[in-house]
């Protein structure tokens, strides 16, 4: 189809022929310029964030940005404890959602020809048009109150209610990853589990599950990246303070939320130094989750 | 052993259909009530009159209406600059383009849906920082700006949604519109494009979505508080989502608090009404085609 080896462009065809043919590479070329655009704004982002964090690597600042300690005043500018925090923060999310995820996908494979069923996926596909910043609200004013007051401990800005929060949020996305996988199943391989006397249970459990178990695995890693790269919900309900929690009812503060806070305040270029590596890592990040996808998604070896 | 698991699984599978659904209820309703009781004009003019307002008279002080304003304007410019260019693309990749540049821009746009938007605003920040270092000292953030950083978060939406649907098409199609003489450029305008133009308006609505709810890219590129109604492209401004973060931390009365709750329960109203059209037309498209035999050629 390509222009180039298009038989009518330097014949002595009718002109009406040869203007389509030129109009045929001229919107082959407008086209093949757009999706150029697109690629060169992701390699922009990536050279930016580069452009920006490599220069303290080769002036040797970047022992000072991978350090334990943030105490800007001090002259202390680690990121490591927001590193950890954003993993606490996304593990104990997944932690919270995959099983309810998974869970939820069981019910709503069983009760696929009940109304229940797809009422509940339809609340799920929904749940993806929730804004994070409407989670945030309203955790701030339902769930931080119930955890301050339930464990009488803290301000209730916390690891656990931001993990609680976050793990709503990435709950969708998880779900609709596996529905996915269980839809693409076979009528044979349906017939042949009715046919042997399973329950749908039994059926999601020991024949889906079994052969869907990379869409599992991907689910997985797409929560997780979605946890990652949440700001709203951390900025807003996990508390913010830059140290390494240890109880659920700690503070904590993420790599994204770091990236707000610091530039919403005037700060010193060591800072911003900060701010760059930290979106390095979180750029990492989501282009491994990227890759793991790829591989998941590629048949099987 | 195996018949215990199932049954457990059955019933886990219960709890936790209870479990999301009673958090949903709790959820909506919690927001729907608070919400619904500070749904008024006042919560849009302030106490300046509607018609004064809408008529650019008099602004509205203490109102929701210059935040409505911003995400209007957040919205359409966001979606002039993406809308055009995912589409185009996502052409180029569903009909033009060869396997090698077809999975090398396949992968670049994967990579670019899977970006945390915080990056997305830090890019912004990034770019006018370069910019006053070197040919623009005076640059800012502001409006423009902000919306160029939405567009590039939507444009994998968009890329994606027209891929999806031009390919999804019965070969049939594409058949019979050569096998008329058409070029693939005609090909593609009359018969490929409006097959496929629920599932890609269901992509632009998505994206109009997706843009008028982020939160992360704005506040690294140039919202404020309490900004009135932007005057140009490069004035700072003010947003719905901005406007309920700020609220949550900084309200002084229970008046702002109140109006913060009904601009969260208009976002979410928004924002969910427009995710619901989308996969309406989704359902749509795979109702339309259930039934058409496809003859492969």
């Amino acid at each position: 189809m390509a222009s180039g080896q298009n038989p009518l462009a330097d014949t002595g065809a009718a002109p009406s022929l040869r203007r389509a043919a030129r109009r045929e590479t001229l919107v082959r070329t407008a086209l093949l310029g757009a999706t150029l655009i697109s690629g060169l704004a992701i390699c922009a982002i990536l050279g930016f964030l580069l452009y920006f964090s490599l220069p303290l690597v080769f002036q040797g600042q970047a022992g000072e940005i991978l350090a334990w300690r943030w105490r800007p005043f001090q002259g202390d500018f680690g990121i490591l404890p927001m590193v950890v925090g954003s993993l606490l923060l996304a593990f104990s999310a997944l932690f919270l959602a995959y099983p309810v995820g998974v869970g939820l996908c069981g019910f709503a494979f069983s009760q696929q020809h009940h109304p229940w069923g797809r009422l509940v996926l339809a609340v799920v596909r929904l749940m993806t048009g929730v804004p994070t910043v409407v989670y945030g609200f309203v955790s701030v004013f339902l769930l931080v109150p119930l955890v301050r007051t339930w464990f009488e401990q803290g301000t209730g800005f916390c690891w656990l209610t931001a993990g609680l929060t976050l793990s709503i949020l990435i709950l969708p996305t998880i779900v609709l990853l596996i529905w996915s996988q269980l839809e693409q199943t076979t009528p044979e391989t349906r017939l042949a589990a009715i046919a042997l006397g399973f329950t749908p249970s039994q059926e999601v459990l020991w024949v889906h599950f079994p052969q869907a178990s990379r869409g599992l695995a991907a689910a997985a890693v797409l929560g997780f990246g979605r946890a990652v790269g949440d700001t709203l919900v951390a900025l807003m309900v996990a508390g913010n303070a830059p140290q390494i929690s240890t109880s659920p009812l700690d503070a904590l503060r993420t790599l994204t939320a770091h990236i707000a806070l610091v530039l919403a305040t005037d700060s010193t270029s060591l800072a911003y130094g900060s701010v760059f590596a930290s979106g390095l890592i979180l750029f990492a990040t989501a282009a491994a989750v990227n890759l793991a996808l790829r591989r998941l998604k590629a048949p099987p070896p | 052993m195996h018949r215990c698991l199932s049954f457990g699984f059955t019933w886990f599978g219960w709890l936790a259909a209870l479990v999301t659904m009673g958090a949903v209820g709790i959820f909506v309703g919690f927001l729907g009530i608070k919400g619904l009781a500070a749904l008024n004009l006042r919560l849009f003019f302030g106490e300046a009159s509607p018609w004064q307002v809408l008529l650019g008279t008099q602004p509205a002080v203490g109102g929701l209406w210059p935040a409505c304003l911003g995400t209007l304007y957040l919205v359409l410019l966001s979606s002039l600059l993406a809308i055009p260019l995912g589409i185009a693309s996502g052409i180029y990749l569903a009909r033009y383009a060869s396997p090698g540049p077809k999975r090398l821009f396949g992968f670049a746009v994967d990579l670019l849906a899977g970006i945390p938007s915080i990056l997305m605003g830090l890019f912004g920040f990034a770019l006018i920082l370069l910019l006053r270092k070197t040919i623009l000292p005076q640059a800012n953030t502001g409006l423009l700006l902000s919306a160029g950083c939405l567009a590039l978060l939507v444009l994998p939406y968009l890329i994606l949604t027209t891929q999806t649907a031009l390919e999804g098409l019965s070969p049939t199609l594409h058949v019979a519109g050569l096998s008329l003489g058409f070029t693939p450029w005609q090909n593609l305008v009359h018969i490929l494009l409006p097959a496929a133009s629920r599932g890609i308006l269901s992509g632009v609505i998505l994206a109009v979505g997706r843009a008028a709810e982020d939160t992360a890219v704005i506040l690294l590129t140039g919202v404020v508080a309490n900004a009135g109604a932007p005057q140009s492209l490069t004035d700072k401004f003010t947003a719905l989502p901005f406007h309920i973060y700020y609220l949550a931390a900084e309200h002084r009365t229970a008046d702002e608090l109140a109006q913060a709750f009904g601009a969260a329960l208009m976002l979410l109203l928004l924002t969910a009404s427009l995710y619901a059209l989308a996969y309406g037309l989704h359902a749509g498209i795979a109702k339309k085609w259930e039934h058409t035999p496809i003859i492969r050629p």
